[in-house]
């Protein structure tokens, strides 16, 4: 019997692609937010939203990653905004080269801002590096307090987390300070703003932020 | 599900330190996967022995090694293992901490049994 030792990193290929788009991205200066959550969390509502109230301070871009249909492409098309569809014909998450591939079909100049919309999954995205400078996950409030305990591993990965949907507090067995709290215990660097898409209510102390370009101390 | 595209990635790796010839001597491939990688070793080992079978190569396994989350706490120098996601340090109760380990999904090492 012999042993080869390999000591290598099963996505090795992933990073170094991902490494390339970083690059790529502090060489044009774009801040880069990769937006990851639940199907149905509120994603494209928050992009929206946020294009609604940065768009006449910051040329911004989106890449979005669905399952199938170009659905909300065509959402967020409505606000100006220019934006490439990635369908993964199943695939659960976005890897860096489909990003890479994306880029070349989204026109850049002048773009400040970055969102990639990831597939609603709170499991595989999180170990797919993009490139982006941060992942920013979104949890609503329908999903349930204990919702960070399931998916720690996101949670520990993401720098923000905006609680969506908080108007409908009154009505889900959902406390935001629990949410909050069991965000915090497996991340107390996370970046947290409650927000909604209905009443507009956080979407401002959001955007001023977004402005900010800043990157929290991970 | 992405454990399947980690299972092609594992295989893709190790071809290209097993001439084709040997496929069928392959025998444990170790691997290292951290608590915090979001990888199932199960579902993953699954997938492995799915695209395996019927090839060459099916009689190999994946041999997993769990690495657990650790911490070095950078406020008081605390070294520790996080225990149930908690990034607490539980000397000083601080929060500024740096992952030394636990989202490893790494291949270690391949065992060729002899022909």
């Amino acid at each position: 019997m012999s042993v080869i030792t390999i000591e290598r990193k099963v996505l090795e290929k992933n990073d170094q692609v991902a490494a390339g788009n970083r690059r790529m991205f502090a060489e044009r200066g774009i801040f880069v937010l990769n937006l990851v959550s639940s199907p149905g969390s509120g994603k494209t509502s928050i992009l929206e939203k946020t294009f609604e109230d940065l768009r006449d301070a910051m040329k911004m871009a989106v890449i979005e990653g669905d399952v199938q249909t170009d659905l909300d492409a065509q959402r967020v098309s409505r606000y100006g905004v220019p934006v490439v569809q990635i369908v993964t014909l199943g695939g659960c998450h976005l890897e860096a080269n489909l990003v890479r591939d994306a880029l070349e079909k989204l026109d850049l100049t002048g773009v400040e801002l970055l969102f990639i919309e990831n597939v609603g999954n709170l499991v595989c995205p999180s170990g797919y590096d993009l490139g982006e400078a941060m992942k920013v996950v979104v949890l609503s409030t329908t999903e349930g307090d204990d919702k960070p305990l399931k998916y720690p591993a996101m949670i520990r990965n993401s720098s923000v987390l905006l609680i969506n949907k908080i108007d409908l507090i009154p009505y889900v067995p959902c406390d935001l300070d629990t949410l909050r709290n069991n965000a915090l215990k497996i991340n107390p660097g996370l970046k947290i703003f409650e927000i909604s898409c209905v009443t507009g209510e956080g979407i401002s102390a959001w955007c001023d932020w977004l402005k900010k370009k800043e990157t929290p101390a991970r | 599900m992405h454990e399947l595209g980690i299972a092609q990635n594992i295989l893709e790796i190790v071809k290209q330190y097993v001439p084709g010839e040997r496929a069928a001597s392959v025998g444990k491939i170790r691997i290292r996967i951290g608590t915090m990688s979001g990888i199932v070793a199960d579902s993953l080992g699954f997938c492995f022995s799915a695209i395996l079978s019927g090839t060459d190569m099916q009689g190999a396994v994946l041999v997993t090694e769990e690495v657990p989350a650790a911490c070095l706490c950078r406020d008081c120098g605390h070294r520790f293992t996080v225990e149930d996601f908690a990034f607490t340090c539980p000397s000083c109760g601080g929060a500024n901490l740096e992952l030394l380990s636990g989202r490893e999904l790494e291949i270690v090492d391949i065992e060729l049994l002899d022909e």
